[in-house]
């Protein structure tokens, strides 16, 4: 197990502008803008908040995991990753982080690869891709952007423990994450963040029991 | 087993080349110098809103490499291609591509107007070149494999790009499991340590398989690939 390090943040939840609770199973969509820290909060531990990133002015251009890791030289995500979207832009940087490490390999469960991991009678659980679906769509109604399944790629999971070794083998693992632990984030330029609180009961990484997080935003001071 | 080679090309050194691979026939790349290094994406044909997962791909076979046995899974749980043989052993699922501005910074500026058909290349762009003669645009590329490439992680989670990974005569054969829009780009791995831009061929081979049979080692190389199977068979009924 590498060594993690732990960074805190001086914001407090008293200044905030903004703060939301989003359940288990449930999606949050909302653009942060250029400046400003969101704050994702594992409430009561091994969480894992499925997480993806877009340029607010131009969706085609979004986070990129395989960008990420190479550009970084490491496929963990933690204080001081710049998260790399597909134009090589910088969307946002990761200032704190009291977990100590996420993924970005493991993507988001769905109804039809909980059919191919588990068995084939799992289709009708519920998945992040459903969260994400129903995020997009209702986002696209809302703001007349359009939002789909197209633009669905591989995600960051905030709080998820996806160890890779030296001889090609990825497994999931235990949470590394507990309660209060958060990752926190300052956006590089006008981004929306796309989150499906992952309401996986499959496999341990949410300890099989899918519990809410908090998410906070503070404006550039 | 029955098979019959339908056509063979050889794919030029950072050249883009594109294919709708039937099911029921296989595609078969094969280096032809060292080091050769070929990124390719993979959708369906037939609703291009299903492609290549390589997160659902890797986490379904517990795996960060790529060999014989393996199987790409769609978004939709369904196998796209199988990896039917492989030399190599590893394939690399995690470095991504090149883009113009990485080739420029490694290798130096180089035009079209004075190199011609040697001009350097980036495989992004080849890659949303050909897309868009299918109507796909930036909306639609997700993860790139790169074969012949080796991509190592270190306990820490560090990155190393593995060098003369591949040899002449390494081959790697990949079988439609459904109607699979495939995109290939030889340009080098955006992590190639080697300071030279390099043109490296491949050998394609396109030909006539069979139906994988109950005792398949892609269909039994894992629980999840048996399910897998039987998902994208259901897909045809």
């Amino acid at each position: 197990m590498p060594e993690t390090v732990i960074q805190t943040s001086t914001r407090v939840p008293e200044d905030a502008i903004f703060a939301a609770t989003v359940e288990a199973g449930d999606s949050f969509v909302h653009e942060i803008l250029q400046g400003q820290f969101v704050r994702i909060v594992d409430l009561e531990g091994n969480q894992a908040v499925d997480t993806l990133f877009y340029n607010a002015h131009n969706y085609a251009d979004r986070y990129s995991a395989q960008d990420t890791i190479r550009e970084q030289g490491n496929i963990y995500l933690t204080t001081g990753t710049k998260l790399i979207s597909t134009e090589r832009n910088v969307l946002l940087t990761i200032v704190a982080d009291t977990c100590g490490r996420h993924d970005t390999l493991g993507g988001a469960c769905a109804t039809e690869s909980n059919m191919v991991r588990y068995a084939l009678e799992k289709r009708s659980m519920h998945a992040c891709r459903q969260s994400f679906l129903k995020g997009a769509l209702d986002w696209s109604k809302r703001t007349g952007h359009e939002l789909d399944k197209r633009d669905l790629t591989a995600n960051i999971n905030f709080f998820m423990n996806v160890p890779v070794t030296p001889t090609g083998k990825l497994t999931f693992e235990d949470g590394v994450s507990d309660a209060g632990k958060y990752v926190e984030l300052q956006a590089e330029m006008d981004t929306l963040i796309v989150i499906s609180n992952c309401p996986q009961l499959n496999n341990p990484c949410n300890a099989y029991n899918p519990t809410p997080v908090r998410v906070l935003i503070w404006d550039a001071k | 087993m029955n098979q019959s080679i339908l056509w063979e090309e050889t794919l030029h050194g950072s050249s883009t080349w594109s294919h709708v691979l039937k099911r029921g026939t296989a595609l078969r790349i094969e280096a032809i110098e060292d080091n050769s290094n070929v990124g390719a994406i993979f959708l369906n044909a037939d609703n291009p809103s299903e492609r290549l997962n390589l997160p659902d791909t890797l986490k379904a076979q517990h795996i960060a490499r790529l060999t014989t046995g393996a199987v790409l899974y769609s978004d939709m749980g369904r196998i796209l291609c199988s990896i039917t043989d492989d030399t190599l052993g590893w394939h690399d699922p995690l470095g991504g591509c090149s883009d113009a501005r990485l080739v420029e910074k490694k290798y130096g500026k180089s035009t079209y107007q004075e190199a011609k058909n040697n001009w350097h290349q980036n495989a992004l762009d080849g890659f949303l070149i050909e897309m868009a003669k299918y109507g796909l645009n930036s909306r639609d590329l997700m993860m790139n494999v790169n074969f012949f490439s080796k991509v190592e992680v270190a306990e820490d989670g560090g990155l190393q790009f593995i060098p003369n990974h591949s040899s002449v005569g390494d081959a790697v054969e990949l079988r439609a499991e459904m109607n699979t829009l495939v995109i290939l780009n030889t340009c080098q791995h955006p992590m190639d340590s080697t300071a030279e831009y390099a043109l490296k061929p491949v050998k394609l081979t396109i030909k006539k398989v069979e139906a994988p049979g109950a005792d398949d080692v892609c269909r039994n190389f894992r629980p999840e690939n048996g399910r897998g199977f039987t998902i994208t068979e259901r897909y045809f009924l």
